[in-house]
């Protein structure tokens, strides 16, 4: 390390392979001071305008919203969220054309200013060196700070970091032609640029801080100095022009001697780099509670009347910025966002600015012309020699238009920073960067294509797993419970005989159904065989009186079971009675509940009887058997009420005389009333019967 | 005596050799087919069954087995070409049974029609769809492969397929590159 800052004290740089040195160019606008935009008629802000996720959207249409007010809640490590950079009204909240080579579109919010230009409060804080790390981090998060260099990371997540840095490294080369964006800016801001980076110091701790800056801008870089002269930490570092010296590897190993291995990161290094309008920002932020919602934009090309550095607000379309700069009116637009090497053409002038536009580009015809020819590549190999990463554009161009990904992975297309040196010096005309970009997208995307791929796979056999689970578990539920129903017909109790004797019968009856059917189509079909059929249907009715033989048999028993039952309770009860006098009039009572039982339970057997026996028999033999059956329940009740009476007469009889007349009469009474009721009972039982006959009939 | 020794000797030879062999069978056995888990690597996996077989992975298993190897539709001219390399076999065209239309798409339910059956839930392979008996199913679109099989028992037709929208994550470079020129 030490060598490193001496041989910087000495003014000695270490080397990057390749580069190149284009027109610069910055001659249209490095002499005039940055203006300040009036408020364009409405403004369109993405909801996202860096690398990662955007916010989730805090605002409607029809909301009123002051200047600086946040439009989206940074939800995700990755998302950084945007503010309204005037006050106004929320016109639209739809998908807009965006600033992107593809001209597709994105959800923008649209804003029409109110021209009041009002700020929503702000807590100032000059003395940040009181606050601690996370405050300055919230700070920076919440004001949407993300890389102003042109990649647009976001700052909070590479200023957070835990690794020991040595070097904190400004880019202040700003190496594109044309772009005189950050030179304008340290010239006129440079003592918020250096509270920036004192603020970033704070943050992170460096060892040293290199702000590394191009020999093409003599005035930056004495004010840059002048304002750090009496800081030992910053040297200011004078490099040689060439280009790409702002690309951060580029950056670093001229700054450092360090290369940064593929697919390493600089912090891993204890390297961290910012933009310089970065550090002017992120001092807007935590010293100003300013968001950013404006930045410094060159709107240069030599088809313009007024190149020049302007102030932008955020959302400020293309077109708005053009007309401000004196651009004439053509059918014919060519317009490019971002520098001439790394930028892309915009599919129309409608598109807004976000945080990394860093120049609008209007060139004539003569200083780019819209389209050069393409021609066979004669293997010069001049693009190998000016390749600031060291690849062999050639081969990745022949790789990239055989679409061999293999080929082109082992080439390392991936470290291929896009910075259209190779295509810069082809004397074939050949839009390298083009292919690059071509295969990146195709690889990036074959890559989801196998993961998803491999996810649709996973999910695929776990289906067929789960479906196969489920049959098994569905047959083995079926066994058990076919099992079950086996053992419990099997254990010979009542229950599984009677299901037994149930489950035969539906057999029997099916088999019945079935041979009727048969016979009943050899009917239709000519007797041909008489005697077969006889044979069937002696056959069936067999198994049709045997079903009928075990239902009866099973009603029977059943009916047997009620009259025995009733038939003892009575029995009991008579018996009870005898001893007892006082509890006479119970007992009488619940005789005849007995009997009533048991009347019930004798005309339910008789009408399931009925009903079977309905099944087989003529009509005639039911009405009968109706008949008889009420008449032999009638009966049943009738003698049982008479036998009843009998019983309390005789008690009665036996009862001495010589207790009391009153007792005596009070027993009458009760004689009387249950006599009554018997007969009631008589009358109802007959009524019934009657009833049933006269349905029957 | 000499015949007797050469045909002796030659006999213990094979024996021996025969026995390594077995011992070797036994010993460095490959579970499944190496070739049916390469081909299946190539498909698109997106289970829709246009092949002939009821997932991907059989019709890899197939091809193994001699199957004609120009009947992925999802998968289209590339992926023929790669069973082509693998299998050493000529490149044919796309089966004429099957849609040549590759481009991507995913289902899509018009949720206001859906009656929620769940047949389309059944019917999808990869179980990219949610909903239950009476409610409204809808696509997860993460996880849908585009497969076509669920449209076919919607029995409101409410399902169709869409093509997956471009956007910027998903943008292929295909608009002309910014000239640079030497400027005089």
């Amino acid at each position: 390390m030490e060598s490193v800052i001496e041989r910087i004290e000495q003014g000695h740089f270490w080397k990057y392979h390749g580069g190149i040195h284009p027109p610069e160019m910055k001659f249209l606008t490095t002499d005039k001071p940055i203006r300040p935009l009036a408020i364009p008629k409405e403004l369109v802000l993405p909801i996202q305008q860096h690398i990662g996720n955007a916010g989730e959207l805090l605002v409607k249409v029809g909301d009123n919203v002051v200047k600086g007010q946040p439009l989206t809640a940074s939800s995700s490590m990755m998302a950084v969220p945007v503010h309204a950079p005037t006050s106004g009204t929320i016109t639209a909240i739809e998908q807009s054309i965006i600033a992107h080579p593809s001209g597709l579109n994105d959800l923008c919010i649209k804003i029409t200013p109110d021209g009041e230009d009002k700020w929503r409060k702000r807590y100032i804080t000059p003395n940040y060196q009181s606050l601690t790390k996370v405050e300055i981090l919230d700070k920076i998060i919440n004001a949407g700070i993300s890389g102003m260099g042109g990649a647009g990371f976001p700052t909070h997540v590479k200023v957070n970091t835990n690794a020991q840095i040595n070097y904190l490294i400004i880019n202040a080369s700003e190496c594109e032609p044309y772009i005189t964006a950050d030179d304008l800016l340290i010239r006129e801001h440079c003592s918020a640029i250096v509270d920036g980076i004192k603020i970033l110091d704070q943050l992170l701790e460096p060892a040293f801080i290199l702000i590394g800056i191009e020999d093409n801008k003599p005035e930056a870089i004495k004010t840059l100095q002048k304002e750090t002269q009496d800081i030992e930490k910053i040297k200011v570092c004078v490099l040689p022009t060439k280009y790409p010296t702002g690309g951060e590897k580029q950056l670093i190993m001229a700054l450092t001697g360090t290369e940064v291995p593929t697919g390493v990161i600089p912090n891993s290094l204890g390297i961290v780099m910012q933009n310089i309008a970065t550090c002017f920002a992120i001092a807007d932020a935590v010293i100003h509670d300013t968001p950013l919602i404006k930045r410094v934009i060159t709107v240069s090309g030599q088809s313009l009347e007024k190149p020049q550095n302007v102030w932008a607000l955020l959302g400020t379309p293309v077109e708005f910025l053009l007309s401000q700069c004196g651009y004439p009116e053509q059918v014919k637009k060519h317009i490019i966002m971002g520098g001439p090497m790394m930028g892309f053409s915009l599919p129309n002038t409608k598109v807004p600015v976000i945080k990394t536009t860093n120049c609008i580009l209007a060139p004539s015809e003569a200083e780019i012309p819209n389209q050069v020819k393409e021609v066979e590549c004669i293997r010069c190999g001049q693009c190998a020699e000016v390749c600031p990463s060291q690849l062999l554009p050639q081969d990745l161009q022949w790789s990239a238009k055989a679409q061999d990904h293999q080929q082109l992975n082992k080439l390392n297309l991936f470290d291929c920073i896009e910075c259209g040196a190779c295509a810069y010096v082809c004397p074939s005309h050949i839009p390298l960067v083009h292919y690059y970009r071509i295969a990146k997208a195709e690889i990036r995307q074959q890559n989801l294509l196998d993961i998803q791929a491999e996810k649709a796979k996973q999910r695929f056999e776990a289906r067929k797993a789960r479906l196969e689970r489920d049959k098994i578990a569905r047959e083995e539920k079926h066994k058990k419970s076919a099992a079950a129903r086996q053992a419990r017909m099997n254990a010979g109790t009542v229950q599984g005989n009677q299901e037994k004797s149930a489950v035969a019968a539906a057999l029997a009856r099916v088999k019945a159904k079935k041979s009727q059917n048969n016979t009943d189509n050899k009917l239709n079909d000519n007797d041909v065989q008489p005697q077969e059929e006889q044979q069937t249907d002696k056959k069936s009715q067999v198994a049709a009186a045997i079903a009928r033989a075990k239902a009866k048999k099973v009603a029977a028993q059943k009916v047997k079971e009620t009259q025995i039952t009733a038939d003892t309770k009575q029995v009991t009860v008579s018996q009870e009675q005898l001893p007892e006098k006082p509890a006479n009039k119970a007992e009488d009572k619940k005789s005849k509940i007995a009997a009533a039982v048991a009347k019930a339970k004798a005309k339910k057997a008789a009408s399931s009887a009925d009903a079977k026996s309905s099944a087989q028999s003529s009509d005639d033999i039911k009405q009968s058997s109706d008949d008889k059956q009420t008449k032999i329940t009638a009966a049943v009740a009738k003698a049982k009420t008479k036998k009843q009476l009998k019983s309390t007469q005789l008690q009665h009889e036996l009862t001495p005389d010589e207790n009391n007349k009153n007792d005596a009469k009070e027993i009458n009474k009760t004689q009387d009333v249950t006599d009554k009721k018997a007969r009631i009972a008589a009358a109802v039982a007959k009524a019934k019967a009657k009833k049933k006959q006269a349905e029957s009939k | 005596m000499t015949t007797l020794l050469a045909i002796l000797l030659i006999g213990i030879i094979g024996l021996t050799f025969g026995a390594l062999l077995g011992y070797a069978s036994i010993r460095f056995k490959v579970e499944g087919d190496p070739l049916a888990e390469q081909l299946d690597a190539l498909l698109p996996q997106t289970q829709c069954g246009q092949c002939g077989y009821p997932g991907c992975k059989p019709y890899a298993e197939a091809v193994a087995n001699g199957e004609a190897i120009n009947k992925c539709a999802p998968g289209g001219e590339d992926t023929i070409k790669k069973i082509a390399d693998i299998m050493g076999v000529e490149v044919q065209p796309l089966d004429e049974n099957h849609d040549a239309d590759n481009t991507p798409k995913i289902a899509f339910i018009i949720e206001e029609d859906c009656i929620g059956c769940t047949k389309c839930i059944q019917a999808c392979p990869v179980d990219a769809i949610i909903g239950a008996t009476k409610q409204m199913h809808t696509v997860i679109i993460d996880e849908c492969t585009g497969c076509d099989l669920c449209v076919a028992p919607c029995p409101v037709d409410c399902i169709e397929m869409r093509p997956i929208t471009m956007t910027t994550k998903n943008w292929q470079w295909d608009l002309d590159s910014i000239p640079v020129v030497q400027v005089d």
